[in-house]
């Protein structure tokens, strides 16, 4: 075979060994699998901007009015129940995501079902969830405490729809 | 502002294949051009080359599918791109150093990739979650320790080119310094994610370094003594190196404290300083380093100076693969394949290489980053870990960045440990990631286990 065969060949293994790398770079780039980071604009288009995904899986994520209204029927308790949390002020503002019975983790750690991008909050702050009369919200020990108004819980304590409970900068309330 | 949330990862198993069939076709590429570049025509061998590779490269691709199938996609392809690489690099030392097929290192290798290969397939099918691992951390450790002082055993350990590491049986030698890495990695990994809090808690501060307490440095102490133990013993720099970074490098995973690196570095240098007043041996390779060129190292080996100077003509571009003459240098295709690649691809081959092996570890890492668990977080980064260290040792030493240590370039160099050792890890890792990008179970969805009445039984 001709030598420019073999300068050909030569270039081209070069070129393709280039290639791999480069197509590897590009499944890495949109593979950077397990988390999807959603740039926010400022608070202004609060009820426009679509709401970004809360943590966790798929069916459960859908903010609780957009879900099939099936669903609400099958709920036996009192039809005042809250079933949502907003997050009302703070980075994350107009945020909703539903509550479950089993309990909803609040922290900056990235395992929380809303998860606080805020200096003032600790990885595990807090949880909220369904106790006999109602939902309860637990301090898990948190570094600056969880407020409901002025008073800082010591306890795991009740609340309703519309009490304003704030982490850090949060805010956040139930909603029905 | 931004919030962070999952997403249903995909699994990305046609990504793996596009790549691995991109990866195979590299491979006969570079295999076609030696043929050319030496006989001057396609080699009939392809065929039955080209067959056994493919082979092992779908079986392996198969057992992912169906038996991890959300495993990290990219991992697969770059191990099989660089053995097949290696394996034409093996081929073309054979063709120049006139061996036939009878005596061919390639088909040797190639037989010794399909067994790796095979126990890799075999890691993934039985274990199932590699938190079982974690219920052998113990046994680990004593294997580990047993393995990595094997070659110490009267009429079993064999001394080599004035190492020794290895063990023979009958006709087979085996290196059981490559698997004591995998294994002592496991025991790292179990033994740290017990201690770590204990391991972490702040001593004394120091010119603002928060040191560890004074009674908490047993552990470093151990793993020091036994890394400068095998480099007295065994006279081998790589495995002592690797195993004590391996140590430290966990533990700074483990414990977020960098003290740990900087004790371990300071503990390294005194090892290293004593060693080199006190052994003639670790001299030697120290005065190859330095004065590589200078009459008294070239009298003791001129091994790395033919390296280099193999590396200086292959330039930029490299002659293109069978024009150099990497034979020139003794194992060439095992301690000394980078300066071979360097010849014959250049530095813009090699720097492709290299990126292969970047990418590699990155994804180690990222799936140690992805692991929901502390054992297979650690686990998995101090495998990642191991391969870099490994790669920096043999890189580093042929390129006169740190003194030559016999350890293996992972995947690229002949040898049968080597490719067994660096399979079972990727299998490793492929199931680590598997569990990793793997979705949560919803918690809300129904359980039709939790719906069923408990049932009752009530013997006799």
């Amino acid at each position: 075979m001709s030598e420019l065969t073999i300068t050909l060949m030569r270039l081209g293994l070069l070129v393709a060994l280039w290639a791999f790398v480069f197509a590897v770079v590009g499944v890495l780039r949109g593979d950077l699998y397990g988390t999807k980071v959603t740039p926010r604009r400022a608070a202004a288009g609060r009820g426009a901007t679509p709401r970004p995904v809360p943590r966790g899986a798929s069916p459960a994520s859908v903010p609780a009015e957009q879900r099939p209204v099936g669903r609400r029927f099958n709920v036996r308790s009192s039809d005042r129940d809250p079933n949502h949390l907003r997050v009302t002020s703070g980075p994350l503002a107009g945020t909703s995501l539903p509550l479950r019975e089993a309990g909803i983790l609040i922290g900056r750690s990235p395992e929380s079902a809303l998860v606080l991008e805020d200096d003032f909050a600790s990885g595990r702050h807090a949880r909220i969830y369904k106790g006999a009369q109602g939902w309860i919200v637990e301090d898990l020990g948190s570094t600056n405490g969880t407020f409901i108004g002025p008073q800082r819980l010591t306890a795991p304590t009740p609340v309703t729809a519309g009490t304003e409970i704030r982490f850090g900068t949060t805010v956040v309330e139930l909603r029905r | 502002m931004t919030t962070v949330s999952a997403v249903s990862s995909r699994k990305g198993r046609n990504v793996e294949l596009g790549l691995l069939v991109f990866a195979v076709a590299i491979v006969a590429l570079a295999y076609i051009n030696v043929g050319v570049a030496v006989e001057g025509a396609i080699p009939p061998s392809l065929v039955a080359i080209g067959i056994g590779f493919v082979g092992i490269t779908a079986a392996f691709h198969v057992t992912m599918r169906l038996r991890a199938p959300y495993a990290d996609p990219l991992i697969l392809p770059i191990a099989t791109l660089l053995n097949g690489l290696g394996l034409v690099m093996i081929h073309r030392l054979d063709l120049a150093n006139g061996r036939d097929l009878g005596e061919s290192m390639a088909l040797r290798q190639l037989m010794w990739s399909a067994i790796a290969a095979g126990i890799a397939i075999a890691v993934l099918i039985i274990l199932r979650d590699h938190r079982i691992l974690r219920r052998y951390t113990y046994l680990a450790g004593a294997f580990g320790f047993a393995l990595l002082l094997l070659p110490l055993v009267p009429g079993l350990g064999v001394e080599n080119y004035g190492s020794r590491i290895w063990i023979a049986i009958g006709p087979f030698s085996f290196q059981p310094g490559e698997v004591a890495k995998i294994v002592l990695a496991v025991f790292f990994a179990g033994y740290l994610v017990q201690t770590r809090d204990a391991l972490s808690v702040a001593g004394r501060k120091i010119l603002g370094l928060t040191l560890p307490r004074a009674r908490d440095l047993g552990p470093i102490l151990v793993a020091w003594m036994l890394s400068v133990g095998v480099l007295v013993l065994e006279k081998d720099l790589g495995s002592s190196l690797l195993f004590f970074g391996l140590f430290v490098a966990m533990l700074y995973v483990a414990t977020e404290r960098t003290s740990w690196v900087a004790i371990g570095l300071l503990l390294f240098g005194i090892g290293a300083w004593v060693a080199n007043l006190l052994f003639s041996h670790v001299q030697r390779r120290v005065l190859l380093w330095l004065d590589t060129f200078s009459r008294e190292a070239l009298d003791t080996s001129d091994q790395l100076a033919r390296g280099l100077m193999g590396m200086a003509s292959g330039g930029m571009l490299g002659t293109g693969l069978g024009r150099g003459r990497p034979q020139e240098t003794y194992f060439a295709e095992s301690d000394f394949i980078i300066p071979s690649f360097g010849e014959e691809i250049g530095l813009v081959g090699v720097f492709a290489l290299l990126l292969l092996y970047v990418l590699l570890i990155e994804r180690g890492l990222r799936t140690a980053i992805g692991a929901r668990d502390g054992f297979g977080k650690l686990l998995a980064s101090g495998l990642a870990f191991s391969v870099a260290l490994q790669c920096f040792v043999v890189v580093g030493g042929v390129t006169r960045v740190i003194p030559l240590t016999g350890l293996t370039m992972p995947f690229l160099s002949q040898g049968g440990s080597s490719l067994l050792a660096n399979w079972t890890l990727v299998a490793l890792l492929l199931r680590i990631s598997d569990h990793a990008r793997r979705p949560v179970p919803d918690p809300e969805a129904p359980n039709p286990v939790a719906n069923e009445q408990t049932q009752v039984v009530k013997l006799r």
